[in-house]
């Protein structure tokens, strides 16, 4: 029942709504980034984030620090918070929120496998994974030779098993198929999370349709970016695009057929939205691509708090905080390599 | 005039007088003199560096080595924790010893801590690995040993044996095993020990993993074990998979250990099997030994720190304290010198200089510290001198604003009237004593309370104790006057002044009784009680007392505001402010008090809206030109106009509070405790006195008593401090050792 949310919503959903709209207000700002991007070692960035919410995970490592342990220590707060907010949840809030982290589920699940495939050690690379995406049998991934086999083994166990109907072939595994996979995967996946977005209705549709869409069309540029030159056909290409958001169905006809980056700007600009995010971009240009559909999103996100009674927040949140995280990684590879006049470069300010 | 300027100045009117204040002091004694000064608590500094990020300022270095000592001190709490001893909390009087010095010990037992730990996990964890492979051969040797005898039999006569179901396929399986598992009919085995939690989607995994071509046992293994992973003592199982194939062993042992199950191979062979128990058994033996050796000498290391933990604690905390201080000074241009700048209440002047004196002294500068009066452009910060008693009341002011500095403080006279006001809502002798007890309990225990650690509900209650005593005392007074004690009436003072018509006292009820002697000296008559004009009577009263008491304090809320404009010399706000307002209430009070004597028993609330447009406001406004000035004027008069009506009303509380009290604890007594005694039972009368306590205790003393206080509260910070308090100051905090809580915990 479309604007009747206020009725109903906060029996269920007002506590972690308030919840994590006060954690959204422990995001780092604009002058906490400044104060940042002057620090000269990682023990001032750990000084500097101990005045933070993320004092408490980082007041306890011994100096040296490294970049990866401040990463994965302000990642565990993510965790923990994303933890108690599902552990606090109700149907069908709960369900929503495990949604979020099938994006990570769908990472882990293709690093294992690549991984694997590359002969590294499995718990090397249990280290490298999100833990938002975990699940039980993960290690044993590696056991697995073929898509079906890593279907029939593994995957049938975990939520993602649905979206696997696509791409059980008993090929074997390689860099190509792995690709494939995972964005075989992730369209199934986001579509999923539309329509189960579009089921609960109301303002929670409106706004994760939008968040969504700009994702789906995301991913649909950079696939288009990423397979120029591959032997992907076109076919393929267009079966690996989302089937909604705003470039669907007639700018992926325009994008299947794309050779170079020129043709992906041109089918691009003519969507007004995509239009300001290209018009930043010189000719040919495609590394600062990535910053500039960051940058968009967050601003997206930061939008979706402009409205109450909807669970957008929590995807927002999320998105929000795992941005924050890419940016402290950056600043501290910055400045953990001395390089600090590149600090800007990847750094996404949120507010 | 000249007496009420000649009258003695109450402590607690006005804030202390503050005056800002200017150091500039030495390098070398900077240190020194900021330590004192954080002993004596009195000065407040103010960050000279605000624009500076943390790691710009002077003193960062020190900052860190302070936060890394502490993170050091954290870790070997942590460990005694952990270890289960308990730090002591007399720490043994040792030498002082110097920050470079504590720095250096505390290095060193950390490094000798981590090396132990670090030893003792190597044998933990070999120690474990032996107790798993123990335990596996013992479990999966049993499964083992019946394939091996029945197979001798199976030569015998191989029939007996086909037609079992499942011990049968072990059996056989065995048979075909008992070569070796290298034989060339290919089934081998695998054994180990997993998690109970994981042996279900192990055993699945498997499953799917070959095809169904694998048989499972598995065995609870006896004791609990220590998870490598979580450091947690699980139940572990032992299981054995027999499969056939090298590629299903390949699989096998990936699966194996992606659930972190340890595998260890056991020879089938009993003989050897029983070999290789035995030396596992003696090698355990010995590890254990060696285990509890190492742990002892851990414990004997954690235990010598224990002993001065708090001390550091406590010192690192400090010398973080003060450096963090000396951070918010500036160097002035010859870099020789610190200067700093904050407020001080002006009687501590001299205290201050003479810690000065002494830092200088102790620390043989040269140069002495220079400590001069400023003019400051920023509000002072407002300091009141509370004592125990005070403190709670200061409390209560304070949790609403913190008085603009300088201005007339109510919580003097909230010390005696919110009390009181809450007791008239809560007046009942027998409650009052109750809490009474209460209050005494905690104010005996004050000291040993104190020390401790309270959850926050006894916090709350700890804090208030004095606020509880007060309120106790009072409440007896009112019960007194309103003569309940849990809701019935005594002839304390007296006999009543009213006696039945006849001597049957048939009529009481209906038509009522005749006064024949002088009024009830103290409180209300008792024959009120239950008498047909019990609630008009007793309605009237309080309704009539509750207005009076508002108007009463409403109007010592607007002298108040006279006495701050006099102390701020704004005679504007005398003229304009004061005495209209004065004018305006007490002409409204007179006028309801006229409605009410014409009008009788109406409600007070009808009398008063149209009275709120008869009396136009002496508006002030218009001599200013300022649209600003004007339109704030504006609405402090149209909030006067309509709080003087609406607060009048919000005074009836005090009635409505009253009134609910007693009758609640009239219904307890009545209708719980009267009608069970009225029974011959014992049973009855036991559970009615059960329920008429539990009520008294759970609804009458905390809910009532909750509420009462909420609405004290409220009358107080609404309708008494809006005449007069701004509340819009900031509070002092001075840079002392003692506010230093150890926030850690």
């Amino acid at each position: 029942m479309y604007g009747f949310e206020a009725l109903t919503f906060n029996i269920h959903g007002g506590y972690l709504e308030a919840i994590v709209r006060g954690y959204r207000s422990g995001l780092l700002t604009a002058a906490d980034y400044n104060n940042l991007c002057q620090c000269e070692t990682l023990d001032d960035i750990k000084m500097h984030l101990s005045a933070t919410e993320y004092g408490p995970y980082l007041q306890n490592e011994p100096s040296p620090l490294h970049t990866t342990t401040i990463v994965e220590k302000c990642t565990l707060k993510l965790v923990d918070e994303y933890k108690h907010m599902l552990a606090q949840a109700t149907e069908p809030l709960s369900t929503f929120l495990e949604y979020i982290t099938y994006g990570h589920m769908i990472d882990n699940v293709v690093l294992i496998v690549t991984g694997t495939l590359h002969e590294r050690d499995v718990q090397e690379l249990l280290e490298k994974c999100h833990p938002l995406g975990m699940f039980d049998s993960i290690a044993t991934l590696a056991v697995a030779q073929n898509m079906r086999e890593l279907y029939r083994l593994v995957l049938v166990d975990t939520p993602l098993a649905p979206y696997f109907s696509e791409c059980i072939t008993s090929e074997d595994l390689d860099d190509m198929n792995i690709e494939i996979m995972r964005n075989t995967l992730y369209k199934a996946y986001l579509e999923d999370f539309y329509r189960f977005c579009q089921k609960l209705g109301g303002a929670t549709a409106e706004i994760m349709s939008d968040l969504l869409a700009f994702e789906a069309d995301r991913r649909a540029v950079n696939i288009t970016i990423n397979s120029i030159g591959t032997e992907l056909t076109r076919d393929d290409r267009r079966k690996l695009y989302s089937n909604f958001g705003l470039l669907y169905p007639y700018g992926h006809e325009e994008l299947a057929v794309c050779e170079d980056i020129d043709q992906v700007r041109a089918a691009m600009e003519k969507y007004p939205p995509y239009q300001s995010i290209f018009s930043k971009l010189s000719y040919g240009e495609s590394q600062m691509l990535d910053k500039a559909f960051y940058e968009e999103e967050v601003k997206r996100l930061c939008l979706a708090f402009e409205q109450q009674f909807h669970y957008g927040v929590f995807f927002a949140y999320m998105r929000l905080r795992e941005q924050e995280i890419r940016n402290l990684m950056w600043i501290s590879e910055c400045v953990a390599q001395n390089q600090k006049s590149r600090v800007h470069d990847s750094v996404v300010f949120i507010f | 005039m000249k007496y009420i300027d000649n009258l003695p100045s109450m402590d607690l009117m006005r804030s202390e007088k503050m005056m800002f204040a200017q150091l500039i002091i030495p390098v070398e004694s900077a240190h020194r003199a900021i330590s004192y000064l954080g002993e004596l608590g009195l000065l407040q500094f103010r960050d000279l560096n605000d624009d500076k990020s943390p790691f710009q300022r002077t003193f960062v270095n020190q900052v860190k080595r302070c936060a890394e000592m502490s993170r050091k001190l954290r870790f070997f709490k942590d460990q005694i924790h952990k270890a289960g001893l308990m730090p002591s909390p007399h720490p043994v009087s040792q030498p002082d010893i110097e920050l470079e010095e504590l720095e250096i010990r505390l290095a060193e037992h950390e490094h000798e801590l981590i090396e132990m730990n670090g030893n003792s996990e190597k044998l933990q964890q070999t120690y474990n690995e032996l107790l798993e492979f123990k335990m596996v051969l013992q479990k999966a040797g049993d499964f083992l040993v019946p394939g091996e005898s029945h197979s001798e039999e199976t030569e015998l006569d191989e029939n007996v044996y086909t037609n079992n179901d499942y011990s049968d396929t072990v059996s056989l399986l065995e048979q075909e095993m008992q070569p070796g598992p290298s034989n060339q009919s290919g089934v081998k085995f695998i054994s180990g020990i997993i998690c109970k939690s994981k042996v279900l989607r192990f055993e699945r995994m498997l499953f799917r993993a070959t095809r169904g071509n694998m048989l499972f046992n598995q065995a609870p293994a006896g004791d609990r074990i220590l998870d490598r992973a979580s450091n947690e003592m699980v139940q572990k199982t032992v299981f054995v998979v027999f499969f056939s194939g090298e590629q299903a062993r390949k699989k096998i042992l990936k699966i194996c250990e992606a659930f972190g199950a340890n595998c260890y191979p056991i020879p089938e062979d009993t003989t050897k099997r029983r070999q290789i128990t035995r030396e596992v058994l003696s090698r355990l033996s010995e590890l254990e030994t060696t285990l509890d050796a190492g742990l002892h000498h851990r414990d004997a290391a954690l235990t010598s720190i224990g002993f001065q933990l708090t001390k550091w604690m406590n010192m690192v905390r400090r010398e973080k304290a003060i450096y963090d201080t000396l951070n918010m000074l500036n160097f002035d241009v010859t870099k020789k010198c610190l200067v700093g700048e904050g407020w001080c209440p002006v009687f501590a002047k001299t205290k201050i200089q003479e810690a000065l004196q002494r830092a200088t002294f102790d620390s043989n500068s040269q140069m002495g510290i220079i400590f001069h009066v400023m003019d400051s452009v920023e509000p002072p910060p407002t300091y009141f001198r509370t004592n125990h008693f005070t403190n709670a009341y200061q409390e209560i002011v304070d949790a609403y604003g913190v008085a603009k500095y300088q201005e007339a403080n109510p919580a003097v006279y909230t010390i005696v009237t919110f009390p009181f006001l809450f007791a008239v809502m809560f007046g009942d002798w027998g409650h009052g004593i109750c809490l009474l007890l209460g209050a005494l309990i905690l104010i005996a225990r004050e000291k040993r309370l104190g020390s401790q650690k309270l959850g926050s509900f006894m916090e709350m209650l700890f804090g208030g104790r004095y606020v509880l005593l007060m309120m106790s005392l009072f409440s007896i007074y009112c019960g007194l006057i309103y003569n309940e004690f849990f809701s019935v009436p005594f002839h304390i003072f007296g006999t009543s002044a009213y006696k039945c018509r006849d001597a049957t006292c048939s009529d009481a009820r209906s038509v009522g009784l005749v006064k024949y002697r002088d009024t009830y000296p103290f409180g209300v008559d008792p024959s009120w009680r239950g008498s047909r004009s019990e609630l008009p009577f007793l309605n009237s009263l309080k309704m009539k007392m509750s207005i009076l008491f508002g108007v009463a304090q409403m109007n010592l809320g607007i002298v108040l505001s006279y006495f701050n404009a006099r102390y701020f010399s704004s005679s504007l706000d005398i003229k304009y402010q004061f005495v209209p307002q004065m004018i305006f209430l007490n002409s409204l009070f007179g006028f309801q008090g006229r409605a009410y004597g014409i009008l009788g028993t109406s409600d007070i609330y009808n009398d008063e809206e149209p009275d709120s447009a008869r009396h136009p406001h002496e508006s002030h406004n218009e001599e200013f030109n300022f649209s600003e000035v004007f339109v704030h004027q504006m609405i402090h008069s149209i909030e006067f106009v309509l709080g003087a009506v609406s607060n009048t009303a919000s005074y009836l509380r005090l009635w409505a509070l009253s009134l609910a009290h007693s009758e609640l604890s009239t219904v307890f007594y009545e209708k719980v405790l009267l009608l069970a005694w009225g029974y011959d039972n014992f049973i009855i009368r036991l559970v009615g006195l059960a329920v008429f306590s539990f009520a008294t205790a759970f609804i009458l003393l905390m809910m009532e008593t909750l509420s009462a206080f909420l609405h004290a509260l409220r009358l107080h910070w609404v309708e008494f401090q809006n005449k007069f308090y701004s509340g819009d100051g900031y509070k002092f905090r001075p840079f002392s050792f003692a506010s230093l809580t150890d926030d850690d915990d």
